[in-house]
Order: structure tokens, then C-alpha cells, then sequence
């Protein structure tokens, strides 16, 4: 992806716009709430958090043996399994599958991963049209835009903005934005792509490695649909997404649907095993950059990731600078720690992206201590040297002056004389704080001082 | 009981007051205050920035103005949990893991340690609390609304000991306020607005002062409050608990 304006620039963009920043941050909210009520009406919540975290452990420890387990049945089952090191080899895996069967049009349900590996785009330039029949993913393809949100993909779209986009594509009256009707009409447009497309990608939620067979997890059931009417079913997973037996799917599908929507569980949990007589089955599975991942110790429990977006939605941060601002496929907080690993110059600003409140943590259904990994990715950052120059500079001057009592005590000094005696040497354009926040008062004296003279007094 | 009295670098030069309110606050519940003079910082701005490996000389300075103390304590959750999570020495690491344990913010002192369970302390106005996300989520002060558990609030239950206080409640209870140490520069839009919300939520339930055991929090929404010319102030949890007594 190219880009020249990093989080804090498109944040102030977005934030250009305070209805559509209140309206934003309203929204998401709203699942947020939604999502505490449905973990205040499941028991033992917090174990399940516990246990789903447990079982993620043991898959990342032992990836290699599940992996391939998973392979041996899936083959067993009749799916042709494909293994791709990187986007690229993805991509043309996939071309290759639709070449092979001369089909010029494939309708796709959601996937963060083949909107990572641009696999779209990929398949236009070799002329073979993809649909994403996931609603939300479905606009934003209209719109040419990426995807803001991994559940919501375009919940920075007003109702509104939807009808604009649907008149001036669809061919729907003007002004119409009741969302009923607007979904009719995107439905309509789908069904007739489900019954003529041979081909649909599916992306996977969970890979059962006892049993080869994968779970897709979807509320509009458009997987199910592009998948039982076509004759060549794909679906592309990232390597992380095994689990060790069907058993655990009581575990993540109990966990999956309610911390993203606070919904009991996806309307669709669809299991699929075996091709149809005539059908055929496809999985390729994804590394890209998942093996780099599980080689850095304090990074790979972001593996255990199932893509609920429940830390986006509990993200201030992300809830006030919207999706598209983390210049990143998945956006907030487990973009910002899931992007560095792919490509750290490119997205060393996005681990900055955050107050480390926490709150990510909290919810994660499957523990990943993200503020943490936050952290130490702001580390990793520096110490590789993807940060600028200046900050360095401030950074050993602050250090220098907080290490020497006498230095600090000057500087503290100087700093409230300035204040009070010459307020437009720091109250200026140049001083962010200052743009929309005063300055303390800084007319008394420093304790320090303060203790010098009546610390004796004082018992 | 020897307490050593941490004053964050911040606190000391712009919140004198809130300095001033935790020593005569500590000494009131009878406990013998002593305060390094040669203290400075706890490293954290260099630290949450990325650069926790200039923080050494800093850690160094800490270790040697707080070594020897029963405990140290800070009215401010933000550093305290800093120094819990971060504070390690090459020269005398069995004193900096001894600080890590010992060390407490106001708050938690005075529920956990001292167990005050009442306080001679009047302020007749209506307060609402600002969670800090370091104080709650960091050293669990209160319950997290995002986790299954029971509620408990160490704030809160200081604060009802205050005659005369009326607390007031927000509908969302522990969201950030966007103060974020440097996020507060580089990420000004998205800061700022988080800080306005937070005061929205205080202001619109009748909040006359926003208080918080961590005045970085309190400092970022002054700032806002006092630019958009606001009658609402800011205080120092501190200062309310030290507050005078009602002359009889």
C-alpha cells in the first residue's frame, strides 16, 4: 500500500468532521455495550476467555504437528491443499485454480486475508471479475475503498453516503437510504451473482485439525451461498487458524459472536468437510509473515487472534479516528501490533496509535495482552531505527535532564519562569498542546522548593 | 512506619498543591514522611515512547533516592505503575525489585495499607471521578467494566468517607481521556477529542470538580476545560481527602 500520511495526520482528517466523529464513536459504542451485556449473560465468561487463550497457546506450540494433521485429513476428505509462503504465491495459486477451469468470475465472502494479499485487484489485472458478497465488503468494493472495519467493513458510512453510492452504481432513485430497502436491492444484485458464478472464495474462521473440515462464520449466510452453488470451492486461511479438535469449537463459537456483536453466535457457523459429487475443494494455506510472528517471543501471542474486532470497537482511539486511518487491512489495536511484523517501516507509526488504556486487553476473547505488545513494539521500533530523528534528539535531551537532579531542577525552573514571564515562547502554533488546551498554571513554586523551606515544619 | 514520598516530575513543578495535600495527608494518618530531595522522574515519558533503554541513568537515580524505605508512595497512579512494571538497575537490582514491591500510589496506600475506614475531611460539592486507565487497569483500583467481576471502587470508597461530597455518576465509566503521556502531542486531534467527550460525560451529569489519582489525566482535560472557558475545575484526589475538617 502506498501512503504518505501516517495515523496522526489522517486522524486529524477524520476528526475534521465532529458529527461524524461523534456519530462514529456512538456507533461503536453501541456493540461495545452490547458486547458487555451478552459476556454479563454467560457464565463463567471469564474462564472461557481463559480457556480459548489456553488452547490457542497449545496451537502456536504446536503448529507444525496440527498443521500438518489438518493437511492429512483435509486430503482425506478430497480438498486439494495448497501451501503459499506470501501474497504473491496466494494470488497465484488462486489464478491458476480459475484458469485451470477457464472461469472468468468468482463471488468471494469476507476475508481479511485475501484483502491482505490484494488478491482482488491480483485477479482484475488477469481478467477475471471478483464479487465480495459479504454486504459491508460488497460497498466498499463499490466504493473502491478498503475495508475499516474486519466485522463492520464500512461502519464509517452513513446510511446516507450508502444510498449516494447505490443510486450512482445500482441505479437506485435518489435519496433513497432506508437501510431495508438498500439491503433489498444489494441483495437482488447478489443473488443473480450466486446463481451465475462457478467459483467462491471463502475465508476460514476456525480449522478443525482432527477432522480436516473448517468452520465460516457469517450472519448473512453469503458464504453458504456462494459456496453450495459453485463448482469450485476455495478457501484461503492464514496458518494460525487451526484449532485442535471440534470439541473447542464449543469454546471459540460460544466466544466469537458475542465479543464482536454481542450476539450469541453467528447466525451461519457453517462446517465444510467435503466436496459435493462434481464439486471440487480448494484450501491453500497462508503464511505470510505468520511463521516471522512465531519466531519473535514477545509477539506471537497476537497469533491466537480470532477477528472478532472487539478491540476495535472498545478502542477510544480507534472509535475516534476511524478504520481507514490505520493505513492497514485490519485497523486498531491488533492491526497496530499485527502491521509491524509485516512491515515495520511502513507502519512503524501505528503501535503510537494508542494511550495503552488497556481496555483492548480486557475484551480480547482470547487474552492477547495487546497494550503490552504496544509497547514493546514502540520498543522494537526504535531500537531498529524506524523512528525520526528528532524524536530521538528530544528523547536523549529529556533523558539527560531527568538524570541529573540539578539539570531538572533548572529546567523546571525555567520552564514555569518562561510560562508566567513569556507565555508566547510555549503558548504558540508550534506547540500541539497549546492548539486546543491552555497551559497549566505554573505561577507557584515547585514543591521541591516548596519542601525546602517548610518540609521541617511539617511533622 | 517510613514512607518515602515520590513526587512525579510533573506534579512537583506545576501541582505543588497535590504534593502538599499527600504529605499532610499521610502525615494526619500518622505515618513519618521523608522526601528525596534529589528525585526526579520515573522514566516513563522515554519509556512509553519507545525509549526504555535511555531510562537507565533515570532508574539508577530512583534506586538511590528510594532505597530503604517500608514503602514509597506517589499520587500518581501512572508512575507508580511504571515503577512496579519497568524499574530495573545493573547496579543494585535487588533494590530496585524491593522498590517494585514496595511501592504504592495514594489511593491504594490508604485502602490496602493504612485500612483508613473514616477520614476528617469536608468538601460540599458534587464530584465526579475520573478512572485513569494505568490506576484502573494497571493497578486494579476499581473493578474493569469490561470484565465479568465483581464491582469494587478504591476512589469511591475513600471518597464517601468526605462529609459533604455528592458523587456524581457517567455513562461511561472508565474510558480513556486521550492524555497518553506523548499521544497527548503527536496524536492532538484524536487527544483532544477523547478529552472533551470525557469531560462532556462529567459535566452533563453535574460534575462540579473531576477528580483522579492521577493528575496527568486531570492536567490534559484542565487544559480543554479552561480553554473553552468551563466552570468546572479539576482536583487532585488528595486535596479532596486533605480537605479541612467543618470548624464546630
Amino acid at each position: 500500500m502506498k501512503n504518505t500520511l501516517d495515523h496522526a495526520a489522517l486522524a486529524e482528517e477524520f476528526n475534521k468532521d465532529e458529527d461524524r466523529v461523534d456519530w462514529h464513536d456512538g456507533a461503536l459504542w453501541w456493540i461495545r455495550q452490547k458486547r458487555d451485556r451478552a459476556a454479563n449473560q454467560t457464565p463463567q465468561w471469564e474462564e472461557l476467555r481463559e480457556a480459548a487463550s489456553a488452547i490457542k497457546a497449545n496451537v502456536i506450540s504446536n503448529l507444525h504437528d496440527y498443521l500438518i494433521q489438518f493437511e492429512e485429513n483435509l486430503k482425506k476428505n478430497g480438498v486439494k491443499v495448497y501451501w503459499a509462503a506470501d501474497a504473491e504465491e496466494h494470488n497465484q495459486i488462486v489464478y491458476s485454480i480459475l484458469k485451470d477451469k477457464d472461469i472468468k468470475q468468482m463471488v468471494k465472502s469476507k476475508s481479511m486475508l485475501t484483502e491482505e494479499c490484494h488478491l482482488n485487484e491480483y485477479l482484475e489485472e488477469r481478467g477475471i471479475e471478483v464479487i465480495n458478497s459479504d454486504l459491508g465488503e460488497y460497498i466498499q468494493q463499490i466504493d473502491n475503498e478498503p475495508p475499516s472495519h474486519i466485522v463492520l467493513p464500512c461502519i464509517h458510512k452513513r446510511k446516507e453516503e450508502i444510498g449516494e453510492l447505490f443510486h450512482d452504481h445500482l441505479g437506485t432513485e435518489k435519496g433513497l437510504s432506508d437501510p431495508t430497502l438498500l439491503t433489498r436491492v444489494a441483495r437482488k444484485h447478489l443473488n443473480n451473482v450466486f446463481l451465475t458464478r462457478r467459483a467462491a472464495l471463502t475465508g476460514v474462521n476456525f480449522a478443525v485439525a482432527e477432522t480436516g473440515e473448517y468452520v465460516v462464520c457469517t450472519n448473512e449466510g453469503n458464504a453458504d451461498m456462494g459456496a453450495h452453488l459453485s463448482d469450485v470451492q476455495i478457501a484461503s486461511m492464514g496458518l494460525e487458524k487451526i484449532i485442535p479438535e471440534r470439541k473447542h469449537l464449543g469454546v471459540f463459537l460460544r466466544l466469537l459472536a458475542r465479543s464482536a456483536i454481542g450476539q450469541p453466535i453467528t447466525i451461519y457457523s457453517s462446517h465444510y468437510k467435503k466436496p459435493r459429487p462434481g464439486q471440487e475443494m480448494h484450501l491453500i494455506l497462508v503464511d505470510k509473515g505468520r511463521s516471522d510472528l512465531l519466531a519473535r517471543p514477545d509477539f506471537r501471542d497476537s497469533l491466537k487472534c480470532i477477528k472478532c474486532g472487539a478491540c476495535m470497537n472498545t478502542c477510544p482511539v480507534y472509535r475516534k479516528s476511524g478504520g481507514l486511518s490505520y493505513h492497514n487491512t485490519i485497523s486498531g489495536p491488533i492491526g497496530a501490533i499485527l502491521a509491524p511484523n509485516l512491515d515495520m517501516k511502513q507502519h512503524a507509526d501505528l503501535p503510537f496509535a494508542s494511550t495503552l488504556c488497556g481496555s483492548c486487553s480486557n475484551v480480547c476473547p482470547v487474552k492477547i495482552p495487546i497494550h503490552d505488545q504496544l509497547y514493546k513494539w514502540r520498543q522494537e521500533i526504535v531500537r531498529l531505527g524506524y523512528s525520526a530523528n528528532r524524536k530521538t534528539f528530544s528523547m536523549k535531551a529529556m533523558a539527560l535532564t531527568l538524570s541529573s537532579p540539578e539539570i531538572y531542577n533548572t529546567a523546571g525552573k525555567t520552564g514555569r519562569w518562561l510560562l508566567n514571564n513569556a507565555p508566547f515562547a510555549i503558548n504558540n502554533k508550534f506547540n500541539p498542546w497549546y492548539k486546543q488546551r491552555d497551559m497549566p498554571d505554573s505561577s507557584q513554586q515547585s514543591f521541591g522548593e516548596w519542601y525546602a523551606k517548610n518540609g521541617s515544619k511539617t511533622k | 512506619m517510613k514512607i518515602g514520598l515520590f513526587i512525579p516530575c510533573y506534579v512537583n513543578q506545576l501541582y505543588p498543591n497535590a504534593a502538599i495535600a499527600t504529605l499532610e495527608l499521610l502525615q494526619k494518618l500518622g505515618a513519618e514522611v521523608v522526601y528525596p530531595a534529589r528525585q526526579t522522574c520515573c522514566g516513563q515519558p522515554m519509556a512509553n515512547s519507545g525509549y526504555e533503554h535511555l531510562t537507565q541513568s533515570c532508574n539508577d537515580l530512583f534506586v538511590e533516592n528510594f532505597s530503604g524505605f517500608d514503602y514509597i508512595v506517589a499520587p500518581s497512579a501512572s508512575c507508580v505503575l511504571h515503577v512496579k512494571d519497568h524499574l530495573h538497575t545493573h547496579t543494585n537490582e535487588k533494590a530496585a525489585t524491593e522498590i517494585r514491591g514496595k511501592i504504592y500510589e495514594l489511593v491504594e496506600f490508604l485502602t490496602d495499607i493504612l485500612k483508613i475506614e473514616k477520614l476528617d475531611a469536608h468538601f460540599p460539592h458534587k464530584v465526579g471521578i475520573h478512572q485513569s486507565c494505568h490506576g484502573l487497569r494497571g493497578l486494579h483500583l476499581a473493578q474493569m467494566s469490561e470484565l465479568v467481576a465483581p464491582a469494587f471502587s478504591k476512589p469511591r470508597q475513600l471518597l464517601k468517607m468526605v462529609n459533604g461530597l455528592e458523587l456524581t455518576e457517567i455513562e461511561r465509566a472508565d474510558e480513556c481521556c486521550g492524555f497518553g503521556g506523548l499521544f497527548c502531542i503527536a496524536e492532538e486531534a484524536v487527544s483532544v477529542k477523547m478529552g472533551k467527550d470525557r469531560i462532556a460525560d462529567h459535566t452533563k451529569n453535574g460534575a462540579e470538580y473531576i477528580t483522579s489519582p492521577d493528575l496527568s489525566c486531570l492536567m490534559h482535560m484542565e487544559g480543554i476545560l479552561h480553554r473553552n472557558k468551563s466552570n468546572v475545575k479539576i482536583i487532585h484526589i488528595a486535596e479532596i481527602l486533605n480537605s479541612s475538617p467543618i470548624k464546630a
